[in-house]
């Protein structure tokens, strides 16, 4: 039969991850493989090698799905950026602050300097703060000819009201034929955030479009007739194309993955999920099957955007973390011995205290093969209760609420951790554990999400919330569910302050599954 | 408290330590600095850095316009200020008033209105006057020390993007409010304001002096450096801070429970945290309606407005707003000495505890800590 198999595939800045999944969503096989400067190369050689370890026939695959930290990079190192005109509807208001302002001069380079502040814009109210002036556009337009690889358009409470955004977006294409992003389509409101937000989406359209060439390219060379898709930072995939309009959404999918995978792996829907790796341990939230979203304005390469991140909280204890007995007693971390472990630990013959060699002494924890190193108990016993002190804080930082939670445990350093922690309801540690992130790519599962303000009639808000199901509904569809799947899992409602009352902010989201 | 040493000159490098310690000064309201922070980083950065004049150099002949935003912070954040509102403003009430204006003050330096009159100052080549009328942030326009000494708000400006002007003499601060709010709504929920605007004399008498170096003095300790230059470790901020202030730190605690509504303009609700570390066991409510307005400590009064509650989070010292306190938080509850003219019977009556509905008497945060034996940092400063 074909299309029974899915592979997925998560290129970190280490290792690329591969794992063949079968209808089911059960695991045939998964394999490491280095990540490469030209990053088709790994993802090609985790796909031979995983496709050499499963035995399945590459035209039985259906769904491949990748997951990348590419793009993150990009922004990061400020590199393969493509060249970004900014076209900003809000004068005569928004002048104070004009586009780019608050950036890194060294990533303003990257993306030249194009922006232009237009006319055009709306009130909070659903009220025209100017008409957009089509004749200033053009004008834009050809100064920013042959100067520019993509636009952002970016208009004032756009978010409530996009007909200014398309119009201007109709135009740039005519008079430029380059891609253009729209912010009402990207983020939601904050001027500066979501206008960062588009600015970085629109310099990464190159970068994706290359990354994805390679992608497509691996696939069709060892005959997998799969459709191609990519992991974005909810936990959702995108279609191809989808992908290629919106490449800023698969900046932060790493922990999404894992955190996703954890879920399949245990079968939790509801849990933390602990991922302990040789430095970091890295909590995020399962809710309803889905990773928890930060509030907090996310800072990507110096800028901060408002796009939807997981809630992921970074502390440093791993593996490798390094114990020390000093004056005021002993210490864990932060630093690390991190990759270096298997030579510098205690327990592998080196003459570092790690974590692990601690976990080794008192234990909590054996590895095949090794003898516990010899560590006086003391220090031991105050390690140990101070690595689950760092545990069970971070853990209890993270909880959605007071009561006790499932925990998934996930990564190469998990077993530091004990068997039991304080307001833990279930310690999991899930088969094909270091996996998880390929897993999490995997899984197939495609949604769409729309955060819009509208006017409302107090007494009446159905329509509305239809409207925006309707609208969460379309974007999954176009995303690549299958329509007969979707549903409308959230519609939240938020009143928006100092209006005259009748403004309400109205979040929903739709998921579905894969289209066969 | 204890009042700032300034520079003479503001440079955009004193903006970012000046926005910090205004949201702590905030106490969990006054909105987020940080787009008022780019606005005067940048308008600096053109037009040279801003002379800072102190409350007491003020003479008689000054004329000091008080200057910032009024509104929703959901607007400000996204349909963001027209440079050109900024001289509109301060053109109209020296047309209205006849007089020209020689300085610029915050009428409030907790929160985004600790940015715009710098802003306003760079790019009319005005001074900033190193003080404001509320040494923190309220939500109402009547709660200044203006008002406090019998002073009406005069003639009041809002300007807006577009370039209409809106003038008006309202009889009393509560006027002054409504009328306020009923423009800025129909000016698209943000405008900017002025109002109490007053000769040096006045401005002498009713101004609460070095509020902005107080303000870059916190944010200058919270980004990990004393006020000798010493570097301070992270998990030092919190208390070194609070010696600089004599400040109480009330409480260490974790967020157990929240709840919260908006209501209005008003964002209104509970926290309550369970202790950690020393205050283990112990367990304090924080009420707040925009601001941090009443903290209690299993049950008794720690600390009430007019005196200022900040929520700081544990690990950094880095200031937690109202909306953003989450379940789960470690953060230090510390609580600073209001200036003295709100310990007055009008000062209490205008923004003391009975004024947001609390049933509690206002007794002084530091007579509290000393009561209780709360550790203070008292005993270290000294």
């Amino acid at each position: 039969m074909a299309g029974r198999y899915r592979i997925g595939i998560d290129v970190g800045g280490t290792n690329t991850d591969a794992v063949i999944l079968d209808e089911r969503l059960d695991v045939v096989a998964s394999v490491k493989r280095p990540t490469t400067a030209d990053t088709g190369d790994g993802v090609a050689a985790a796909i031979d090698a995983v496709l050499a370890a499963s035995g399945v026939d590459a035209a039985l695959i259906g769904h491949a799905m990748l997951g990348t930290t590419h793009c993150t990079n990009a922004i990061v190192e400020r590199r393969g950026l493509g060249r970004v005109g900014i076209l900003r509807l809000g004068a005569p208001a928004t002048t104070a602050v004009p586009p780019l302002e608050g950036w890194p001069d060294d990533l303003r380079a990257a993306i030249g300097d194009h922006a232009h502040l237009l006319a055009g814009g709306f009130e909070v109210d659903g009220r025209v703060l100017s008409p957009i002036d089509e004749d200033a556009v053009r004008e834009a337009c050809a100064r920013m000819r042959g100067e520019v690889d993509a636009v952002a358009v970016v208009g004032v409470f756009a978010p409530i009201d996009e007909s200014q955004e398309e119009r201007v977006a109709e135009i740039v294409t005519e008079e430029l034929g380059v891609p253009v992003s729209r912010s009402a389509r990207i983020g939601s409101l904050g001027l500066l955030e979501r206008e960062n937000a588009t600015v970085l989406n629109a310099a990464l359209m190159q970068t994706l479009r290359q990354m994805a060439a390679g992608f497509v390219a691996a696939l069709r060379e060892r005959g997998i007739p799969a459709t191609p898709y990519f992991g974005q930072n909810d936990g959702t995939l995108m279609q191809l194309e989808y992908a290629l309009e919106f490449p800023v959404l698969t900046i932060g999918c790493g922990p999404t993955n894992s955190i996703r995978g954890a879920a399949h792996l245990s079968g939790a829907t509801d849990a933390l999920v602990v991922d302990i790796g040789g430095t970091t341990t890295d909590i995020g939230v399962l809710v309803d099957g889905f990773p928890r979203q930060s509030a907090h304005a996310v800072e990507i390469g110096g800028i901060r955007t408002n796009f939807r991140m997981p809630d992921v909280l970074s502390v440093g204890l791993g593996g490798g973390t390094i114990i020390r007995e000093t004056a005021d007693g002993t210490t864990v971390g932060p630093d690390s011995v991190g990759y270096r472990l298997p030579q510098e630990g205690l327990a592998f013959g080196g003459s570092t205290l790690t974590a692990t060699d601690i976990a080794l002494a008192v234990g909590g924890a054996e590895i095949d093969g090794l003898v516990a190193p010899a560590v006086p108990g003391a220090v031991g016993a105050a390690a140990w209760a101070a690595m689950r002190e760092i545990l069970e804080d971070s853990i209890d930082r993270m909880k959605p609420n007071a009561a006790p939670v499932p925990v998934i445990l996930v990564g190469g350093g998990g077993i530091i951790a004990p068997t039991e922690l304080d307001g833990v309801a279930e310690l999991i540690r899930p088969d094909h554990f270091g996996a998880a992130n390929a897993v999490g790519a995997a899984l197939g599962e495609v949604a769409g999400q729309i955060e819009k303000i509208y006017r409302v009639d107090p007494t009446d808000q159905r329509a509305s919330r239809a409207d925006a199901a309707a609208e969460a509904t379309a974007r999954a569809r176009l995303a690549g569910a299958d329509p007969a799947t979707i549903e409308v899992v959230a519609v939240e409602e938020l009143p928006v302050a100092y209006s005259d009352g009748t403004a309400v902010l109205i979040r929903a989201r739709a998921v579905g599954r894969l289209a066969a | 408290m204890t009042s700032g040493t300034t520079a003479p000159f503001l440079t955009e490098a004193d903006i970012d330590e000046i926005a910090l310690g205004a949201a702590v000064l905030g106490t969990g309201g006054g909105g987020d600095p940080h787009v008022g922070s780019l606005i005067a980083k940048r308008l600096i950065r053109l037009h040279g850095p801003v002379p800072l004049v102190a409350v007491d150099e003020l003479t008689d002949d000054d004329f000091v316009i008080p200057i910032g935003g009024i509104g929703a912070p959901s607007v400000s954040v996204e349909r963001i200020q027209a440079e050109s509102e900024l001289l509109a403003a301060l053109h109209a009430i020296e047309r209205a008033v006849g007089r020209k204006a020689t300085a610029v003050m915050p009428i409030e330096v907790g929160g985004g209105n600790s940015m715009i009159p710098i802003a306003a100052a760079a790019l009319a080549g005005l001074p900033v006057v190193d003080g404001d009328a509320m040494g923190r942030a309220f939500p109402e326009a009547q709660m200044v020390t203006f008002h406090l000494a019998g002073y009406g708000p005069g003639t009041t400006v809002l300007v807006d993007h577009h370039g209409n002007e809106v003038v008006s003499r309202p009889v009393d601060g509560g006027w002054s409010e409504r009328i306020a709010r009923a423009v800025t709504v129909e000016m698209g929920g943000g405008a900017t304001m002025i109002d109490y605007a007053y000769g040096g004399e006045v401005v002498r008498e009713c101004a609460i002096p070095g509020t902005l170096g107080l303000a870059q003095r916190i944010g200058r300790i919270l980004r990990g450096r004393d006020a000798d230059g010493r570097e301070l470790r992270d998990d030092e901020r919190i208390d070194a801070l609070c010696a600089d202030l004599d400040a109480v730190r009330l409480f260490d605690g974790k967020v157990a429970d929240l709840q919260r509504s908006v209501d209005g303009g008003f964002t209104r609700g509970a926290a309550e945290l369970v202790g950690v570390g020393a205050d283990r066991g112990s367990a304090f409510r924080l009420d707040c309606q925009n601001e941090m307005l009443l903290g209690r400590r299993d049950g008794v009064l720690a600390a009430v407005t007019p005196d200022l509650i900040a929520v700081l989070d544990l690990a950094t010292g880095m200031p937690i707003t109202t909306e953003s306190l989450r379940y789960g938080a470690r953060v230090a509850v510390i609580a600073i000495p209001c200036h003295d003219k709100w310990r007055t019977p009008i000062g209490l009556e205008t923004a003391g505890p009975a004024h947001f509905g609390y049933d509690v008497e206002w007794v002084p945060v530091e007579d509290i800590a000393q009561r209780s034996g709360a550790h203070t940092t008292d005993e270290e400063a000294a």
